[in-house]
């Protein structure tokens, strides 16, 4: 006889996940309305923000019901506090998408700065660390996870370019100065997705070994 | 490469996204539920003393509701009053309505009413007999017609017991464990069919495991029949039911739904008691 | 402490040690030596013509009791045919029913009649059964042993319905049964084991009763047919044996006297038995 709770906890992990698939593709579309100038796909990015949010408002519900209702204990409990952490970065990784798609439509206009090189690599990494992260929850797949932790310098690195890069543009042509602006901001933005992925990948971590990896430099002391 | 205002090849070559999940996960809509005993303004007395005040409670069809609160708060002896077994004991009164879907059971035949409104006890009871005349039991002496093998091997299914007590029918029903035991009364009570379940503190005597699968049974059994569950094990209401309510001395504090009571409390009372700062 | 209190106490504690040892050796031993007598005595007399054939006439050797063995039978039939069935009920009265004044009477009343000198039981039947009808009958002795085994089977019976546990009684109420078919069918069978054995025992205790038949069942020589007839019995010919001036008689009242206590014995023993294999109601 299959516990109940253990159905509660499968249909907590597709909501996640949904939630997670909506996210990505928020990602995705945002990053795309930049690159092509396209005013529908942010729109489309702005009208699909608060399908994230009402997943999280649920998806915090069913977790304190769970923990309220069956004291759960182990991975079950590690389980239930990584969900609830997961889930507010993949909130944050929306409005992260909103920010971008904003910036999106206020760019429309303007020619564009620069060929998009770095900007595509850029949201091609932090795009496929989101995904990965997922991959990463509903396999309980630590080494995928670690893989994730392992790109979070890239990015970092990218944006550093990326603002070089701006910086030099905006310095030389002022008339480029307000798209360039929004493309930091686009950098900042994505360099801020791959943190989130991050967390996600440590959250994965956690439940699955029991390990928090969040604060290495703490270890080395 | 071509500079354009709107993205160059380079851009045409990402990927689309791989969405992990490509449907939303539905939600089962729950039925609003009927209610099948209304009680109000029920008193108990036990000879002069009183040992519920005013109670008004409505326990919903196809669901478990739990009924928690400290010892000697009133919970069994309320429990007892919704299948009349409160009249086995002398020198008792009740005093207020109790309607089963509707009826009065104080003008029912205590027969009728006790084979519609089962009940299992804090110690497993079975009978000097075979497992398979424990089950039969209440069949036989309700005067039922017909094949008994099928029913009692339906309620030793409904009880989860059947696997392990096909092959020893006709033994003793001692020779069970204890929480095999608790299950054979389940099945005895279940084996006339009712409509309503009473468990008074079912699992008190039981291991974790036999208590867990107690418990899973109570939840499939949910479609086919109400239940009631007095308990003294917060975790098993918090488990183990749809709604919950707590007495305290005779009086009903706080009723609603599991969920909302075990996270956010309206009575200050309900709050200690759950959290453990009672007394 | 003065040492002469202290030897003093030391020897006291020896001595009252010894005697209360002594003591009960001897319990055990007049047990042992009325069996010993018996069985040597009675032993030597059993023989297959004791089993079936009637007594000799006066003043003749040889013979046996055939017919106060099956008369002591059909009297205890008759006893545990009047005496049960009252005693049953009344036990289960007490026991499942009875308010506390009414019950306090019955139980009271019951140990006296327990306590009434077989005698007088006697008497009462001779005067009930015996004078209205002008002649002695097994019926009157079966109404004498009747009265002994109503008190011993009440008593029993409510011990044992007492002991079955509440929670089966709970049980069988909570499916629908009404009061008297939990007895019936859940109580009942749960002391059957404990109220079969208390029967046993007063019929084995009636069995060697002999007061009370000498003004009912009398005795008789030979067979007596039906029920209206005087009847011979084990106990009643064993009195009438052993003061007779006959060697032979005697040596047949040994015998009887074996039969008697064997019976005794093997009912004993017999309720021992069906109460350790868990007749008397056990629960979970």
């Amino acid at each position: 006889m299959e516990r109940h709770f253990e159905h509660d906890l499968e249909e907590l992990k597709q909501r996640l996940l949904w939630m997670g698939s909506l996210a990505e593709r928020a990602v995705h579309q945002s990053v795309q309305a930049v690159l092509d100038g396209e005013e529908r796909l942010a729109e489309a990015v702005l009208g699909e923000e608060d399908a994230i949010n009402e997943m999280q408002i649920e998806i915090d519900e069913r977790v304190q019901r769970l923990l309220a209702l069956q004291a759960p204990m182990a991975t079950d409990l590690r389980f239930l506090l990584a969900v609830s952490r997961i889930n507010g970065d993949l909130e944050r990784i929306g409005d992260q998408a909103v920010n971008i798609a904003q910036s999106a439509m206020r760019i429309l206009r303007h020619p564009q700065v620069k060929p998009y090189v770095d900007l595509p690599r850029m949201s091609e990494l932090a795009e496929a660390m989101v995904r990965d992260s997922l991959n990463a929850v509903v396999r309980g797949d630590q080494d995928l996870a670690q893989s994730v932790l392992r790109r979070d310098d890239q990015v970092d690195r990218l944006r550093d370019q990326l603002f070089r890069e701006l910086l030099t543009y905006m310095m030389e042509d002022s008339a480029v100065v307000f798209a360039a602006f929004e493309l930091v901001l686009v950098a900042k933005n994505l360099e801020r997705i791959g943190d989130h992925a991050t967390n996600i990948a440590e959250d994965v971590i956690y439940f699955v070994a029991g390990r928090d990896v969040r604060h290495p430099a703490l270890d080395r002391r | 490469m071509e500079t354009t205002a709107y993205g160059n090849n380079a851009t045409a070559a990402r990927r689309a996204p791989q969405i992990v999940m490509s449907e939303k996960p539905q939600t089962a809509s729950e039925k609003e539920a009927q209610v099948r005993f209304e009680i109000s303004d029920l008193n108990f007395y036990y000879g002069p003393k009183q040992a519920v005040f005013g109670l008004n409670l409505k326990i919903p069809k196809n669901r478990v509701t739990a009924l928690i609160g400290p010892s000697g708060c009133g919970k069994s002896t309320f429990l007892r009053t919704l299948n009349r077994m409160n009249e086995t004991i002398r020198n008792t009164r009740v005093v207020g309505e109790i309607l089963l879907d509707g009826q009065d059971i104080s003008q029912l035949d205590v027969v009728g009413l006790r084979r519609r409104v089962g009940m299992v006890f804090q110690r497993p009871n079975p009978f000097p007999k075979s497992i398979y005349e424990n089950v039969a039991y209440g069949l036989r002496i309700n005067g039922y017609q017909g094949r008994l093998d099928d029913l009692v091997e339906h309620s030793l299914r409904r009880a989860a017991l059947w696997d392990e007590a096909k092959d020893s029918l006709h033994k003793s029903a001692f020779a069970l464990s204890g929480g095999q035991q608790q299950r054979l009364c389940i099945a005895r009570a279940l084996a006339v069919d009712p409509e309503v379940l009473l468990l008074d503190e079912p699992c008190s005597a039981l291991d974790p495991v036999t208590t867990a699968k107690i418990e899973e049974l109570m939840f499939h059994l949910k479609d086919s029949c109400t239940m009631a569950i007095v308990t003294h094990n917060m975790q098993q209401a918090a488990r183990a039911s749809d709604f919950t309510a707590f007495m305290l001395d005779g009086r009903l504090i706080e009723h609603s739904e599991t969920s909302k009571l075990f996270t956010t409390p309206t009575d200050p009372r309900t709050e200690a008691y759950i959290t453990g700062r009672f007394g | 402490m003065n040492r002469v209190a202290l030897i003093w106490r030391k020897s006291l504690n020896v001595v009252m040690l010894t005697l209360t040892g002594v003591a009960a050796f001897g319990v055990v031993a007049v047990l042992f030596l009325i069996l010993g007598y018996l069985v040597w005595n009675g032993g030597k007399s059993l023989n297959f013509d004791f089993f079936t054939k009637l007594p000799k006439p006066v003043g003749e050797t040889g013979g046996g009791m055939a017919n106060a063995i099956l008369g002591s039978l059909k009297l205890l039939f008759l006893a545990a045919l009047m005496g049960v069935p009252v005693g049953l009920m009344a036990g289960v009265y007490l026991a499942e029913f009875g308010g506390k004044t009414f019950s306090y009477i019955i139980r009271y009343t019951t140990d006296l009649l327990n306590g009434v000198p077989s005698i007088v039981i006697g008497i009462f039947a001779y005067s009930l059964a015996v004078l209205p009808f002008k002649h002695f009958s097994t019926m009157a002795g079966g109404v004498a042993l009747g009265i002994m085994v109503i008190p011993i089977t009440v008593r029993s019976t409510e011990e044992f319905l007492r002991a079955v546990p509440g929670s089966l009684r709970e049980g069988a109420m909570a499916l629908g049964a009404s009061k008297w078919r939990t007895i019936a069918t859940v109580v009942l069978p749960a002391a059957k084991g404990g109220i079969i054995t208390g029967v046993l025992l007063a019929l084995a205790r009636v069995a060697g009763e002999t007061a009370p038949l000498l003004f009912t069942a009398f005795s008789n020589r030979f067979w007596s047919p039906g029920w209206g007839q005087p009847i011979a019995s084990l106990p009643v010919m064993i009195y009438t044996y052993a003061i007779a001036p006959y060697d032979d008689w005697h040596r047949q009242a040994w015998a009887a006297g074996l039969i008697l206590l064997a019976l005794v014995l093997v009912a004993n023993i017999g309720t021992r038995v069906v109460l350790s294999r868990g007749g008397g109601g056990r629960s979970a």
